[in-house]
């Protein structure tokens, strides 16, 4: 049994895009700002300090830095004109933890989704429960984990992680 | 029960003390004790069920005593998936997991002891040339080093339900108490097929005196002897009707302990086995039984009778030991608790899974696989095939392709002669006899009583069971059900099968409450919801209050004030100075796309589309059956944007409420949502000073002009990002500031340091519904419950006349909901204005057909107002709005009633002139 290093992270810029995540130029507006391609189904990409996450079917979830948030959701509204669209600073709304060790033993305490190495690996996104509260998480690495929850529970999920790891 | 060091363990079934079991003295006083005793006797008088017999009837029971003190091991839960999860590691289920693991999927093995093997370690078969035991160690050795097998021992299959879902109840430190880890752990698994490899559980026989401390199974007899190198007795009595049995005569026999007789109750027996006892000089007594135990707190010998005669003694047999055994039952509990069914094997007498007709998944097909002794093959090698098999199918059904493992281990296996059923020792048992012979050990359910509930008209099986307790105990009837169902059948002239059996529930054998909570307990029983002003609150004087999940403060007392003082001093700084009010709980719920004045206009009842940018409009949401569920105020960011606010606790429900009605109604609609709610940090700045604070922190203009009434306006305010919305719910001069929540903190000490000059006051949710009562405004959940519309409380205007269709539209037009009669809102004021109602008090008028008195109403919210000096209430009563000036009546105790008049529920400012200045 490995030990875990449970650290919350600063705050993380947080775009939430939804739209027609097939359309051209919902792709290209994410591109402008991110860098990075479209993302399929459960799947999550990182660029050096960049991310995008596929968070539903018309939903994505961009990582940026935070100072960068105001001129990428001009320069998306922009890009997609008058393709109909929503793109809201979450920034704030969200707390980000960062678990080393095994992560997939903490998070199996809390979640029912299906961690097994065959089922979620690095690059996939999950959006779950962790003990009562709602959550996302990706796998960094084979040893790593981030995790997102509502800052309004952010102590709760801190509590709960130590609590899981001891 | 796995013993450790400096283990204190306490006896339970012994009250009053051993000697004196209050349980024994029931059957010498058997008159006084039958079957049915309880529903009999304590009907009458009522309170003494509770002062007198439950007390004592609970102590008598000996199920132990619920703890005083708090809980001070953890526990945790884990989930898991896996293919193919097989329970039980005895020689079935270790074949099974082979067999399913060599396609390469996912397998989990729940073993419920400490070690692997069951049974096999004590019956003494080779298996592949070698001894059991040494088989089972390289099976074991061989999983773990698969990378696809997962084995977990002292963690017990509980539970199987519904979609392959299997709960697991691993004991981590109960043998280990140094370990500081959780004590439980509750596995919760979803399975793509379970194998229940769970064996079988001996029976006891049914004879006078077999609950004597002494009398034993004849396999725990043996496990205690070649497991734990315990001696149960000097001298040990074997009873059966089998060849099993004879096993446990000859460990004992090679222990050098004595065996001085095995009574078989068969007319002969021939098989190897008990050749092999006769041959170790044990004396062996063919169509015998035992009539009766001797001893009374430990045994002391039998009497030896004729099975089939009515129990005259032949002979006496000094023992202090009596292994009985009955044959034995699969244990079919796991493949049951979900709908499994059984079928009774006439030839073995016994009940095992029926393949037709297991437990089905959502695609229709079975999901659980018996198998081995679990399946009714109590022979070893017949057992052994059907597990590979089971292994082999539940691979293949979980999608597994690779060509399995099909070897089959070859056991030198015992030939052994059938058992005959014996349901009743001798069959032809006196009454007195079957007064004293067990069925239920833990409830003290014998054999008179099962025939007495039968004779009472308890004929079906799951009457029977409750008219006796019979395998109600925590066992649930594990030992007893078989031979009770036989005794029943008995009495009732039918086949076992035609009497049935009850009903299988999980858990298989108990769970501590603390593996059921997890790890919420404490701080971590429920979330708290924490604003970004949260830690001021806490070092500011907050008593909390739950708000949903948030928690708010209800106000900030100051040194030596009481928290009623609190509330009055934070109302008349608000209404004479100025007050500042977290109110980051409020949902905000972004709603935007070419449609969405279209969809806000279906979602309210009043009229969104129309409303201009820069403006705000409060707006009623209600269900489709016309109650209202939500209110709050909507800005419109731009031509296709909105910022629909929510109560506190219905940021959730409400953005939930709107992408269903998206995504399955209105999918033709372009519109996109978003919960916003905890992106904002948002400060009500409320009072008759509030524009000067605001103005004083430099930034966007507040003035009247710049920032009408329901306006809003976005800027910089101390040089933070905000939207100041212009709206008011306490009927002043109110601006409600919402800022980036990492900013939240800052903004809020900006404006305490802008408004000390004026003495600014924060306030909690105390003073907010006190001042929103003041102006008559409601609160979702104080006058609403669900079964209110917006004409109950005087909203109409807020509900579009012109609009094709709104939620809840038609059904405002049902008759119910015109009626006039409806209880509708109306203010109060009591006649001595220092008497303050309570919450809920009902309003009564002239009286019911009975003679009570009819109630017309009630109360939903009151207070008293610092602000008018005297109470006020608000209440929905029966045809209110025509009442006005009425003085109502409320019986508040026996010989009080408080009278108050119905007044206009806006009781201050009604003009409005306070708030548009």
């Amino acid at each position: 049994m490995s030990d875990v290093t449970i650290t919350r992270l600063a705050a993380q810029g947080m775009i939430t895009l939804k739209g027609d995540l097939t359309a051209a130029t919902l792709a290209t507006a994410v591109a402008d700002v991110t860098g990075l391609d479209m993302v399929a189904a459960r799947e999550i990409r990182r660029g050096d300090d960049r991310g995008l996450a596929w968070m539903a079917p018309d939903e994505l979830l961009l990582l940026l830095p935070h100072a960068e948030v105001p001129s990428a959701l001009a320069a998306i509204d922009s890009a997609m004109g008058d393709t109909p669209h929503l793109a809201a600073d979450v920034s704030d709304a969200r707390a980000v933890f960062r678990m080393s060790g095994d992560p997939r033993r903490i998070l199996a305490k809390g979640t029912p989704a299906d961690l097994r190495p065959s089922k979620f690996g690095p690059g996939e996104i999950r959006r779950t429960r962790l003990g009562q509260v709602a959550v996302a998480f990706w796998l960094t690495d084979e040893d790593a984990a981030e995790l997102v929850c509502f800052t309004s529970v952010a102590d709760f999920v801190a509590d709960w992680l130590d609590n899981a790891a001891a | 029960m796995e013993l450790t060091e400096g283990l204190a363990a306490i006896s339970q079934n012994n009250w009053p003390s051993l000697d004196y079991d209050v349980g024994v003295v029931n059957n010498l006083a058997s008159r006084l004790f039958p079957a049915g005793f309880y529903y009999k006797t304590f009907i009458q008088p009522r309170a003494a069920w509770k002062h007198i017999f439950e007390p004592v009837i609970r102590a008598a029971a000996g199920l132990g005593k619920a703890p005083r003190e708090a809980d001070a091991d953890r526990y945790e839960y884990t989930y898991a998936h896996t293919d193919v999860l097989v329970v039980g590691g005895g020689i079935a289920g270790l074949l099974a997991a082979r067999s399913a693991a060599a396609s390469g999927l996912d397998v989990t093995v729940l073993e419920q002891t400490s070690h692997w093997g069951g049974r096999m370690l004590t019956d003494g078969e080779m298996v592949d040339g070698t001894p059991a035991a040494d088989w089972v160690a390289e099976a074991v050795a061989a999983l773990e080093a698969m990378p696809n097998v997962t084995l977990l021992t002292r963690t017990m299959g509980a539970g199987v339900f519904d979609h392959g879902y299997i709960l697991g109840y691993e004991r981590l430190t109960d043998h280990a108490p140094e370990d500081t880890g959780p004590r439980h752990r509750l596995w919760r698994i979803r399975a793509g097929r379970v194998v229940t490899a769970t064996g079988a559980l001996e029976r006891p026989l049914s004879f006078a005196g077999n609950d004597v401390p002494g009398v034993m199974l004849a396999s725990a007899v043996r496990d205690y002897v070649e497991l734990w190198g315990v001696s149960p007795g000097d001298r040990t009595v074997i009873v059966a009707n089998n060849d099993d049995a004879y096993r446990t005569a000859i460990v004992l026999k090679r222990a050098g302990l004595d065996v001085p007789l095995i009574l078989d109750a068969r007319p002969a027996a021939i098989g190897p086995l008990p050749r092999e006892a006769r041959e170790l000089g044990i004396r062996v007594e063919v169509g015998k039984g035992v009539a009766r135990v001797l001893g009374h707190a430990f045994v002391t010998g039998v009497e030896v009778c004729s099975q089939a005669g009515q129990g005259a003694p032949l002979e006496t047999v000094l023992c202090d030991c009596v292994a009985m055994s009955g044959g034995w039952s699969p244990v079919v509990h796991l493949w049951s608790h979900c709908g499994g069914k059984l079928v009774w094997d006439a030839d073995q007498a016994l009940f095992r899974p029926d393949p037709d007709r297991p437990p089905t998944g959502a695609d229709g097909a079975g999901f659980v696989i018996a198998t081995g002794s679990a399946n009714g093959h109590l022979g070893t090698t017949a057992a052994a095939e059907d597990a590979v098999a089971a292994g082999q199918r539940a691979a293949g059904e979980a999608g597994g392709t690779a060509p399995p493992d099909t070897a089959v281990p070859e056991v030198t296996e015992i030939p052994e002669e059938p058992l005959e059923p014996v349901w009743l020792m001798p069959q032809g048992a006196s009454k007195k006899l079957r007064a004293k012979a067990f069925l239920d050990y833990q409830n003290d359910v014998k054999v008179a009583d099962v025939q007495l509930a039968t004779q009472e008209g308890f004929e079906s099986v799951e009457h029977a069971k409750r008219y006796t307790t019979l395998g109600m105990a925590t066992d649930q009837g594990k030992l007893s059900n078989i031979n009770g169902l036989a005794t029943l059948s008995h009495a009732l002239n039918a086949d076992i099968p035609q009497v049935g059996t009850t009903t299988f529930r999980p858990p298989y054998t108990p769970i501590s409450m603390g593996a059921i909570a997890g790890e919420a307990r404490g701080p971590l029983f429920k979330p708290t919801r924490k604003t970004p002003m949260d830690a001021w609150h806490e070092t500011n004087g907050a008593q909390w209050e739950p708000v949903a999940e948030w928690r708010r403060p209800y106000c900030y007392r100051q040194k030596g004030e009481s928290t009623k003082d609190a509330v009055m001093r934070e109302i008349r700084a608000t209404r004479t100075g100025v007050g500042m009010l977290d109110a980051s709980t409020l949902g905000k719920i972004l709603v935007t796309g070419p449609d969405a004045g279209r969809f806000l206009d279906l979602v309210y009842t009043n009229m969104m589309s129309t409303l201009k940018p820069g403006r705000c409009r409060y707006g009623l949401m209600c269900t489709e059956n016309g109650f209202l569920f939500d209110d709050g105020v909507v800005a419109r960011i731009d031509e296709q944007t909105f910022l629909c606010h929510t109560t506190s606790g219905g940021s959730d429900r409400v953005h939930g409420w709107f992408e269903e009605w998206l995504q399955t109604e209105w999918w033709d609609l372009q519109v996109f949502t978003a919960n916003l709610t905890e992106q904002y940090a948002q400060v009500a700045v409320v009072g008759p000073q509030a524009r000067t604070v605001l103005g004083s922190l430099g930034g966007l203009d507040v003035s009247a002009e710049a920032l009408p009434f329901m306006g809003w306006a976005e800027g910089t305010l101390a040089g933070i990002p905000a939207r100041v919305f212009r709206i008011s719910f306490s009927g002043e001069l109110s601006y409600e500031v919402a800022v980036p929540a990492g900013q939240g903190q800052a903004f809020w000490d900006a404006v305490r340091e802008a408004g000390a000059p004026h003495g600014i006051t924060p306030y909690g949710t105390e003073a907010l519904h006190v001042m929103r009562a003041e102006k008559g405004f409601i609160m979702i959940g104080d006058e609403t419950d669900g079964t209110v519309i917006p004409q109950d409380l005087g909203l109409s205007w807020a509900v579009s006349k012109k609009k094709a269709d709104f939620i809840g539209k038609r059904a405002q037009e049902r008759s119910h909901l015109t009626d006039p009669n409806r209880k509708q809102l109306v203010g109060l004021e009591t006649l001595e204005p220092q008497t303050v109602l309570p919450d809920g008090a009902h309003a009564v008028e002239g009286t019911r057909k009975d003679g009570k008195p009819q109630m017309i109403g009630h109360v939903t919210s009151t207070y008293y107002s610092p602000t008018l000096d005297r109470s006020i209430a608000m209440a929905l009563i029966k045809g209110g709005a025509r009442r006005m000036g009425e003085v109502l009546e409320f019986p508040v105790e026996k010989d009080r009633t408080i009278r108050a008049r119905v007044v206009d529920p806006v009781f201050y400012d009604k003009e409005g002139a306070r708030q548009n200045v």
